[in-house]
């Protein structure tokens, strides 16, 4: 028997005026197979998610279902052709409890609760209002609300960016056993680690076209990644760093010191150093008061306990311009948290520095120009769509965010999250700025949610766990099974398997995921 | 019942703060009794149908700047066609102007969806157009009423069984501003339309998301907001007995109402039964200050005051109340 392709689009053209978002991209998806769509972030991923479920219109181009054409003008008609996504962003109905959401898109209730308590999430409250539940569940209740209506294909957009482990871990299982009954899924990830364990083949974008179709066997993610920026490059891996440097920071006063750090119930006895010249990374998993202690250090709320040294000397924030005063620059991952996303590249970039509050008078617009333009030289920032930062994809979002700060010339940067949904390139790119900002003597404390991202930027790793600081490791040490104990605040040396990850080793066969 | 509190804690403390209200009238006014509660309903009739209106396009994440001039034009054009018709012709006029207003409404929405021109826009023109019209239809107040239609917002609802001591409080006013709201807003409410409503005005992306015709429902919205500027325009003919070609002071006051009854000016929030609670506290206020005899303009600074007051109360109760952890 042949399998014939449950979804087969071909030839999907979309233009935005002058620009296109998607030449000649082709996707075909067999049943019973969990298919990976991959590519860097405007090779036109999202644009085709898009037009496959519904939500924009195709200028050109074929979509069958299960071999026949079908027109998909709207969600309700993607969603009546058996293709559902679950996005990003929560599609649930803020102001609406769940049940109500349920019925909003008729969804059957009985079905949805037994995905959910599969989902591992056993105690919901389905007159809970959706905006009263915390972002991860929501999302897993996103996935479970499509799962209740046995879609032939199921779309899903970095399902797990924001899942803590243990939630990932039942989504990704989940996942597969979607295929094996014979659905089909389309996977849309930065981490490799997952589309090893669970995809079949992978389709790979680049700049709005199909460039390849390859099966996922160990070891093809070099080519993939190959395939998705058009050129080899380097794995960059910032291991040996100059002892020198390394005595010189032992001496001078740490940048920023933090001591027995309080905030409410968050954040208990937080300790810890910045040194100049120095990436401290921050690993924890969700919710472990990270948000909290970032906050705290920009300024946006106020401790309870503890003090915040600056240069040796103590300081107490009561509003973000203060710790910008310090020279203290956040960069949320939320690229809407930090930038004017009408506004132009330019204005954003100049924001903190031309429009300090007790800067009166014009704005010296050539010193702005020159600063601004070399912060854009500097970070490669795509600006050919400079005239309103929310058309920049989100990697250049963050570029024109960082930049800001360089052009500030701000001495710390607390980095929260910031390549959250950011292709491999720019991520890359991101890594390499860290470390040149830390090579001229800056100091960066960096969150991150993903373990090899440690690796790659940090000098030093804390690792936060229920509001403390359970552990510090120098990055040689930092592997992804030592930062996994320390973060869910099992001692150092256990042996205990943890998380997705002690299963499901990265290039390891998919088929010892359970 | 903690969830029903939860919910519902904004419409019980306006209702706590409305009985308070009368029975500082009572003080105030030893003799308030039945008749002047049902002077009250009569007077708070065309505000609760102009608010109805508004809060309908609010929930859905709009605005609608015409509602007074809707009604307006809804009332003259009542009062023209009923003077000197028979009593029997009211019977076509009342759904003829209902179904005006329907249309019109749903105008509104079209152009709003279709023009992608903001709603505060659009429906600024439309309160101008309508404006015009009002006046191209009557130009001065004039027009007649039907007797049996006057007769239904005057006096009370005999209801067999029932003492007269009660049936004095339950003015038909009253009565036919609760069936008329009544039978709109509840099938709506349970079915998906409105939950439609609500989700366009909650998140519009995510509703697009969920399946729902975020265009269709928006027009619907604006219609069904027409439908009710429609009954206050009726009723206020029905009322005076004529129709007046010069808005009422009905947006600025439905806004207010809306505001103060507990629904989101972001949309996605509320319910109707709180709006209509705050028309009858804002009424009662101003009878209250004249009461008292204070100078009214004055009366203005304390009811703008009032309602400042309330929905800063009402915001800090409702962060004090929020379980830790939600999604802001």
């Amino acid at each position: 028997m042949t399998t014939d392709p449950l979804l087969h689009a071909t030839g999907v053209a979309k233009n935005y005026g002058a620009v296109a978002a998607l030449r000649d991209a082709s996707l075909s998806v067999l049943p019973g197979e969990v298919h990976a769509l991959m590519g860097a972030n405007g090779a036109g991923k999202s644009t085709l998610v898009k037009i496959l479920t519904g939500a924009i219109r195709a200028d050109a181009g074929r979509i069958l279902i299960r071999g026949e054409a079908r027109d998909v003008r709207s969600p309700a008609a993607a969603r009546r052709a058996g293709l559902l996504p679950v996005y990003q962003e929560p599609a649930l109905i803020p102001d609406l409890d769940v049940l109500s959401n349920l019925r909003l898109t008729g969804t059957p209730v009985e079905p949805f609760r037994a995905w959910v308590r599969e989902l591992g999430i056993p105690d919901l409250d389905i007159r809970d209002a959706a905006r009263d539940i915390p972002l991860a569940v929501l999302r897993v209740l996103d996935l479970a609300r499509a799962l209740a209506v046995e879609p032939d294909v199921l779309l899903l957009d970095e399902m797990t960016a924001a899942l803590p482990a243990n939630l990932a871990e039942k989504v990704l299982e989940v996942v597969r056993r979607q295929g094996d009954s014979g659905r089909s899924v389309i996977f849309i990830s930065h981490r490799f680690v997952e589309i090893s364990a669970l995809c079949d083949r992978a389709t790979v974008l680049r700049d709005g076209a199909t460039v390849g179709v390859v099966d996922i066997v160990p070891g093809i993610e070099e080519k993939i990644v190959e395939m998705m920026l058009g050129a080899r490059i380097e794995k960059t891996r910032v291991t040996a760093r100059a002892a020198s440097q390394e005595a010189d920071r032992k001496d001078s006063r740490p940048r920023l010191s933090v001591h027995n750090l309080k905030l409410g119930t968050k954040l208990n006895d937080v300790s810890f150093d910045l040194a100049n010249g120095e990436v401290v990374g921050v690993f924890a998993l969700e919710g472990q008061g990270q948000d909290e202690l970032f906050s705290a250090l920009a300024g946006s709320i106020r401790p309870t306990g503890g003090t915040i040294e600056v240069d040796g000397a103590p300081v107490r924030f009561s509003h973000p311009s203060d710790a910008i005063g310090a020279g203290i620059a956040y960069v949320p991952g939320d690229r809407t948290e930090a930038l004017a996303m009408q506004r132009s590249v330019r204005e954003n970039i100049a924001l903190p520095f031309s429009a300090a509050l007790r800067k009166w008078g014009p704005i010296r617009m050539r010193r702005e120009q020159v600063v601004v333009s070399s912060a854009i030289a500097r970070l490669q920032i795509d600006t050919r769509a400079q005239g309103e930062v929310q058309r920049l994809s989100g990697g250049n979002q963050q570029k024109v965010t960082i930049a800001r700060w360089i052009a500030a010339n701000a001495r710390t940067i607390l980095c929260f999250d910031p390549t959250r949904g950011i292709d491999v390139g720019t991520k890359q790119e991101i890594y390499k700025l860290l470390r040149e900002l830390a090579g001229q003597g800056k100091s960066v404390l960096f969150y991150t949610s993903e373990m090899e991202e440690v690796q790659r930027v940090c000098d030093r790793v804390i690792v936060i766990f229920g509001g403390r600081v359970v552990d510090t490791f120098p990055v040689d040490q930092a592997d992804e099974a030592a930062l996994m104990r320390a973060a869910y605040g099992l001692p150092r040396g256990a042996r205990a398997d943890v998380g997705i990850l002690a299963e499901v080793k990265p290039g390891s066969n998919a088929e010892t995921a359970p | 019942m903690s969830r029903f509190i939860r919910n519902q804690g904004w419409v019980i403390g306006l209702f706590a703060l409305l009985l308070a209200l009368f029975v500082v009238t009572k003080l105030i006014q030893p003799g308030y009794g039945s008749g002047d509660f049902g002077s009250l309903a009569r007077a708070v009739l065309p505000y609760a149908f102009a608010v109805a209106a508004q809060t309908v396009v609010v929930i859905a994440g709009g605005i609608d700047l015409s509602v007074a001039a809707m009604m307006a034009l809804t009332s003259v054009t009542a009062a023209s066609m009923m003077n000197g018709a028979s009593e029997e012709y009211a019977l076509f006029v009342v759904p003829f102007v209902l179904a005006m207003g329907l249309v019109l409404g749903a105008l509104n929405g079209l152009l709003i969806v279709v023009t992608r021109v903001p709603d505060i826009v659009v429906t600024l023109a439309t309160l101008f157009v309508l404006q015009g019209a009002a006046l191209l239809v009557l130009d001065a107040p004039g027009g007649a009423a039907a007797e049996w239609l006057k007769a239904s917002v005057i006096g009370t609802v005999p209801i067999p069984g029932l003492p007269d001591t009660i049936d004095a409080w339950l003015p038909k006013a009253l009565v036919l501003l609760v069936v008329c709201l009544c039978v709109v807003w509840i099938p709506l409410s349970r079915s998906r339309l409105g939950l439609s409503i609500y989700a366009i005005g909650s998140n519009e992306l995510a509703a697009f998301r969920s399946g729902v015709p975020v265009a269709r429902t928006r027009i619907i919205a604006y219609a069904l907001s027409g439908l009710f500027a429609a009954l206050g325009g009726l009723s206020l003919t029905v009322s005076t007995g004529i129709g007046a070609p010069i808005p009422g002071p009905y947006l600025l006051a439905s806004v207010a109402a809306v505001v103060l009854g507990g629904v989101a000016l972001g949309g996605g929030k509320g319910g109707l039964l709180g709006p209509i609670i705050a028309v009858f506290v804002l009424r009662l206020v101003r009878t209250d200050l004249t009461l008292l005899a204070i100078d009214p303009n004055v009366t203005a600074i304390i009811e703008g005051a009032i309602m400042v007051a309330v929905v800063m109360f009402g915001a800090f109760i409702t962060i004090r109340g929020r379980p830790a952890g939600a999604t802001p």
